[in-house]
């Protein structure tokens, strides 16, 4: 008989329902993100990829915005080493995940291994959308599992038929993965803060688009939470040291 | 062995190497005040951020084009509750759509 905690024995039926909530829309994200799937395959082998090459990327990188930069680069001529060199800053974001993710999963083992694997922007964003570690947890694995399976199989068929495919924005393939992304943001804007910082976050990503190398507009971004983290909206200011960014509101 | 080759491989270990790292970083830094505000809106900045790559940018380029109407699309059905896959679903149909009609 093994011994398990009063919690997981009784456990609170609202709660369960909840987390399967959760898993439900992980498999959606998976089945929709793994249809993008299509679109990587198909466009790696038109890039000049052959089909091992483009399932190496889908199993091993694993990050569909460094995988579309890496075919991005070797597609429009530029060197392999280039390809690397922007799919390696587009991935610098799934760092930041990890520290955000850090406190809600299990970090031994090969589950420490796999949640190093399956981090990216769907696991994190789903994880982020749940209020107790085991809906974080939850959300993290159900999205990290389903995109990896359908990522990966639609990866192969689009890499195998990507010649029959015409185009795969002609599917809206592209405007699903903005969808997805807004879908998984909406629900964290219920402060006036979120929305200032989405939108600063969007801008931000948006203007400096025509000046930076892929995957740097994202990271630039990215930057806007770091300022929004240190501005004292909360007003605990002690022990820090001095800083730049000043607001009325704060008293010092 | 072919350089691409090489480019693929370093690239996608140095890429499971960036997602490994980020949870090794000792968590009484993780849990000073500063850095768990930064870390709690991080993800907010970065979606926000990735909504408008996707929506709105072609390489270097800014491209306003039928994505941009299905982002529109996916905001009312956000705004009337629709589930997740109906939001994507529905998003990828008005820009399908409007693309088979010639109009974006």
């Amino acid at each position: 008989m093994t011994s398990t905690s009063p919690l997981a024995a009784q456990p609170d039926p609202s709660a369960v329902g909840r987390l399967g909530t959760i898993r439900r829309t992980g498999l959606s994200i998976g089945v929709a993100t793994g249809l993008y799937g299509i679109s990587f395959g198909a466009l790696a082998t038109a890039s000049g990829l052959d089909v091992w090459q483009a399932m190496v990327l889908s199993a091993v990188m694993f990050t569909g915005g460094s995988q579309f930069a890496f075919i991005g680069v070797v597609g429009g001529g530029g060197s392999a080493i280039g390809a690397a060199l922007a799919a390696v800053l587009l991935g610098i974001r799934n760092t930041l995940y990890g520290l955000v993710l850090a406190p809600s999963l299990p970090r031994t083992g090969v589950r420490g291994i796999a949640r190093a694997h399956l981090t990216i922007d769907e696991s994190a964003a789903l994880a982020a959308s749940g209020t107790t570690t085991e809906e974080k947890r939850a959300g993290f694995w159900a999205a990290g599992v389903w995109v990896y399976v359908f990522w990966n199989l639609f990866s192969l068929l689009g890499a195998l038929a990507g010649q029959y495919v015409a185009d795969p924005s002609a599917w809206g393939l592209d405007a699903a993965a903005a969808a997805a992304f807004i879908a998984l943001l909406w629900p964290r804007l219920r402060s006036r803060d979120a929305v200032a910082i989405a939108v600063a976050a969007a801008v931000v990503a948006l203007v400096t688009t025509p000046m930076l190398p892929a995957g740097l507009p994202v990271l630039a971004a990215a930057a806007v939470a770091v300022v929004a983290g240190l501005l004292p909206s909360s007003g605990r200011r002690a022990g820090g040291p001095p800083t730049r960014i000043i607001s009325k509101e704060v008293p010092r | 062995m072919s350089i691409l080759w090489i480019a693929v491989i370093a690239a996608s270990v140095l890429s499971f190497a960036q997602k490994w790292v980020g949870y090794q970083a000792p968590q009484d830094v993780l849990e000073r005040p500063r850095i768990a505000r930064i870390t709690t809106v991080l993800p907010i900045a970065l979606l926000g951020a990735l909504v408008a790559t996707q929506t709105a940018t072609s390489g270097a380029e800014i491209v306003l084009d039928a994505r941009l109407a299905s982002l529109g699309a996916a905001v009312v059905l956000l705004c009337l509750r629709a589930p997740f896959l109906v939001v994507v679903i529905g998003a990828a149909v008005v820009a399908a759509g409007l693309r088979a009609l010639g109009w974006a």
